[in-house]
């Protein structure tokens, strides 16, 4: 628990987590020190966004977890680890572009209705959809889904730096203008059709663990999979067509 | 600069104009009164002839001294405020107060009415929430005649210790001076259980957790906020000869419903009705006035006994009915007869819509004619007087809500210097302020901050830091503030660094993230002075409070459990043991239960009594009498 790292800093996280070490048994017993950073920023957004459910979200406690937000977020791009994930993200390039013009066709749609919506509240919100009209998928596969979802969005986010920087910046002003005006109508439209696994901090600390197995491609594939439904975003039509048609072929 | 001036440098116009428009009561009573406050010196005060009023909607007269407003005859209700005041309804008159279905049982000992069982252990189930309709303001049940302004007056004793304080009473003649042997070490204090209130039931509603405790200047009266915006006032029973080891007792004296949920139209958000503080006024007279506050509104609550009434009117006949003018066949005029004693509490101010954050903190100021309310990014300062014009005095907002970084988190002023404040911020600082410099206070006087330890740096280091409370001493000589892991005193001379710090449950250092996790991490613990500031104490989790003795260095754990409640039973010191080894008394870190959490605290003004509330119940406990 006392173990110091490079940097100097005492390791303050994952101490004594005895849920998630359960699920840990296939990987090394003490997660590393970007792991823990990590997985506090997933769970930091995640509260932040859990704030605009609240009746009145608590102005103090918004703005101490945005403030380590901020922290994680700077140090880590003061680690380069900006960087490193951007070479990664070199595999997945096409995927990319589905979601960056699934940005494009979001932002276009709200900004013809007028309305400003989170950049991570985006994902959310067009997953959440897709959640509601997808019946055939399992909870599991549901939760499994989310939360690499989650952290394909922060590992998204992460892939061009500046871009993010803006992005990240961008989305936690967008929280902030929306704990100042809170409207009903895009905040309830972000979580009408919640699914409450996903707020299930075991659960996406869970799948985040079973991701870092899965590595991003899969968590990629299995993403693709989910939407497979109509959505409100025409950029989706060609997907699904193409996969109602793999459907058809598969069946037969 | 009196604050005659403030008047004229309001700035009022900052905000964003979430405020509406009032229509200033422009009566001449009120621009008199409004001249007169403000450039009344403090200390002048003085109670002159109080003009009789007959009860109805007489003309009102000036008062003959400053302040009389608040101090007129309880039988002269109604007549104080010029119009309608700001929030209809909460003085329309209401309907007997009748006990509601399933609300948690309160009062009325058998001893007094034999009606309704005590409030104490193995009282009824746990209340539900109100199930509709107003709860009427007026809340009556019988008391007892208690004599007043009987302070526990003395020669001041000087509490031992390095400070060398006096204790400074309130200036209206209540010295509670503490009792001899007060400063004394705390091995010497063995702490007794004495009372609990509150149900013992497994479920407890939501509407029932105590959110505030609060002794009045004198520890005669102990007032208690909860979640359901209710407030319940106990006072002590006079010692009796007969059993000279038992102590006075708290039993109930009023409860009221102080505020409703309300609902913002514009933000489309519930209001809470949860109380968030409650700040007693100093007695001036026969009735009692305190502040109460939730998220949005501040009401002034006068509670008064009433023992007479008139009988024999004219026009109305004994049910209030009125009489047909044509049956009155004989004159007669009312007379004040006895009845049994009830005691009444009355809103007689309300001081709405002046903040659009969460009100945190209010604080009565020493010349007991202004108070400031604090919320997230402001702070207010009003007159007891005005209810639809507040100033504001401190102003944190950005410009552009995207660069918040830092939220205050509470205020109080000094306790003798009405022009001075501090308030406390997210990001573990505080801030001295003196209302002369500007009326803006947005430039602190003195700036109180501790430099990082690097050793302890982590992620959590800044919501760590973040002081959850801040109270002056009673001399004025020193601040504490309570952080998550750690209460500080500082003394007022020196902004570096504090000069005393305790550890409270420093075990949960390596528990950090498991308490953001669960957002316990945010909990708000309060933090008390004893009477002589010899003594702080503050709460923890698994319904353990910690007191430490500045003077002698030493600590001690103790828990407010119904285990320990048996009548005058002492309790014992507890500990949380860190290593591996636990002995027998021992409970591991592991095994505290965080969902009982102490937050609010009270510790009587001159005697070792405190009140501690964990979750619904409230616990009273006495140091032992030999």
């Amino acid at each position: 628990m006392d173990t110091m790292f490079v940097r100097g800093l005492k390791r303050k996280c994952f101490d004594g987590e005895e849920d998630i070490e359960g699920t840990l048994a296939g990987i090394k017993a003490i997660p590393s020190y970007n792991l823990q950073r990590q997985s506090l920023l997933d769970m930091s957004l995640v509260k932040l966004q859990l704030c605009h459910m609240l009746v009145e979200p608590n102005l103090c406690r918004s703005v101490l977890i945005a403030n380590t937000v901020r922290q994680i977020q700077e140090e880590m791009t003061q680690d380069g680890t900006w960087q490193m994930i951007n070479t990664q993200s070199t595999g997945q390039a096409s995927l990319d572009r589905l979601v960056s013009t699934d940005i494009l066709c979001r932002s276009s749609r709200d900004q013809a209705e007028g309305k400003h919506v989170p950049a991570y509240g985006t994902f959310n919100k067009d997953f959440e959809n897709d959640q509601a009209q997808d019946s055939s998928d399992t909870m599991s596969t549901a939760s499994a889904v989310q939360a690499p979802r989650n952290l394909q969005s922060s590992v998204w986010e992460m892939e061009n730096p500046q871009e993010n920087k803006g992005n990240f910046q961008k989305s936690l002003d967008q929280i902030f203008e929306t704990l100042e005006n809170k409207s009903p109508n895009s905040v309830e439209d972000l979580f009408s059709e919640v699914d409450n696994s996903y707020y299930d901090l075991d659960t996406m600390l869970t799948g985040m663990m079973s991701n870092t197995k899965m590595g991003h491609c899969d968590s990629l594939e299995t993403f693709s999979s989910s939407t497979n439904t109509a959505s409100n975003s025409n950029c989706k039509s060609d997907l699904n067509d193409l996969d109602h048609i793999v459907e058809i072929l598969v069946e037969s | 600069m009196t604050l005659n001036s403030l008047a004229a440098t309001t700035a009022f116009g900052k905000d964003e104009g979430t405020r509406p428009e009032f229509s200033r009561q422009c009566t001449g009573r009120l621009l008199w009164s409004y001249g007169c406050r403000f450039s009344s010196q403090p200390g002048l005060r003085h109670r002159g002839p109080q003009p009789k009023r007959a009860a109805g909607p007489a003309r009102p007269e000036p008062p003959a001294a400053v302040g009389d407003l608040l101090s007129g005859p309880p039988a002269a209700v109604g007549d104080l405020l010029p119009g309608p005041p700001a929030a209809v309804g909460d003085l329309l008159p209401s309907p007997p107060a009748q006990p509601r279905q399933g609300q948690r049982i309160r009062a009325r000992s058998a001893r007094r009415t034999g009606q309704a069982p005590t409030w104490g252990s193995g009282a009824q189930g746990p209340s539900s929430r109100r199930p509709g309709g107003h709860q009427p303001a007026e809340e009556r049940s019988r008391g007892r005649r208690r004599s007043r302004g009987t302070g526990r007056a003395g020669p001041p004793v000087a509490a031992g210790g390095a400070c060398g304080d006096t204790r400074v009473g309130p200036r209206h003649g209540h010295a509670a001076a503490p009792p001899e042997g007060f400063g004394s070490l705390m091995q010497d204090v063995l702490w007794c259980f004495s009372q609990v209130k509150g149900t013992i039931d497994a479920g407890v509603a939501e509407s029932d957790i105590i959110s505030t405790v609060e002794f009045n200047h004198t520890g005669e009266l102990l007032a208690t906020g909860d979640k359901g915006g209710r407030v319940v006032i106990f006072q002590r029973e006079q010692e009796s000869k007969n059993q000279p080891h038992r102590r006075g007792e708290y039993n109930v004296y009023s409860t009221f419903q102080s505020h409703e949920p309300e609902f913002d139209y514009l933000k489309s958000l519930e209001i809470e009705e949860k109380i968030n503080k409650i700040r007693w006024l100093p007695q001036q007279n026969a009735a009692y006035f305190l502040l109460s506050t939730n998220d949005k509104t501040v009401k002034l609550w006068k509670v008064s006994e009433r023992d007479k009434r008139p009988e024999g009117y004219n026009l109305k006949d004994e049910d209030g009915r009125l009489r047909d003018p044509s049956m009155i066949t004989v004159l007669r005029v009312p007379v004040l007869r006895p009845m049994d004693l009830m005691v009444e509490a009355t809103p007689r101010r309300v001081f709405a819509n002046a903040h659009t954050y969460h009100i945190n903190s209010i604080s009565v100021n020493s010349d007991y004619e202004t108070y400031m309310s604090a919320d997230d990014l402001r702070i207010n300062l009003w007159n007891f007087e005005i209810t639809n014009q507040s100033f504001n005095i401190v102003d944190i907002k950005p410009a552009n809500m995207e660069e918040l970084t830092e939220v205050i988190t509470a205020a109080e002023f000094h306790p003798h210097h009405c022009n001075t404040f501090v308030y406390s911020s997210s990001k573990g600082t505080i801030r001295l302020c003196d209302m002369r410099t500007a009326a803006l206070c947005d430039r602190h006087a003195k700036f109180f901050e501790e430099p990082e330890d690097p050793s302890n740096r982590s992620f959590f280091s800044e919501i760590i830091s973040s002081i959850s409370d801040v109270k002056f001493s009673h001399s004025g000589r020193y601040i504490m503030t309570r952080d998550y892991l750690t209460v500080k005193v500082w003394d007022l001379n020196m902004e570096n660094r504090p000069i005393e710090t305790y550890q409270v449950h420093d075990y949960l250092r390596s528990k950090l993230c498991s308490l953001y996790e669960n957002d316990c991490i945010f909990d708000k613990f309060e933090c008390v002075w004893n009477g002589s500031d010899s003594v702080i104490m503050t709460g923890s989790y698994n319904n353990f409070f910690r007191m430490f003795d500045r003077n002698t260095k030493r600590d001690v754990t103790l828990e407010a459990s119904r285990e320990n409640s048996k009548p005058r039973a002492i309790l014992k010191p507890r500990k949380v043991c860190v290593g591996g080894k636990r002995r027998k008394d021992e409970i591991s870190v592991d095994s505290l239960d965080f969902s009982k959490k102490i937050l609010h605290t009270a510790w009587h003004p001159s005697e070792n009594i405190i009140a501690v509330a964990a979750t619904n119940n409230l616990y009273i406990f006495q140091d032992k009498v030999n």
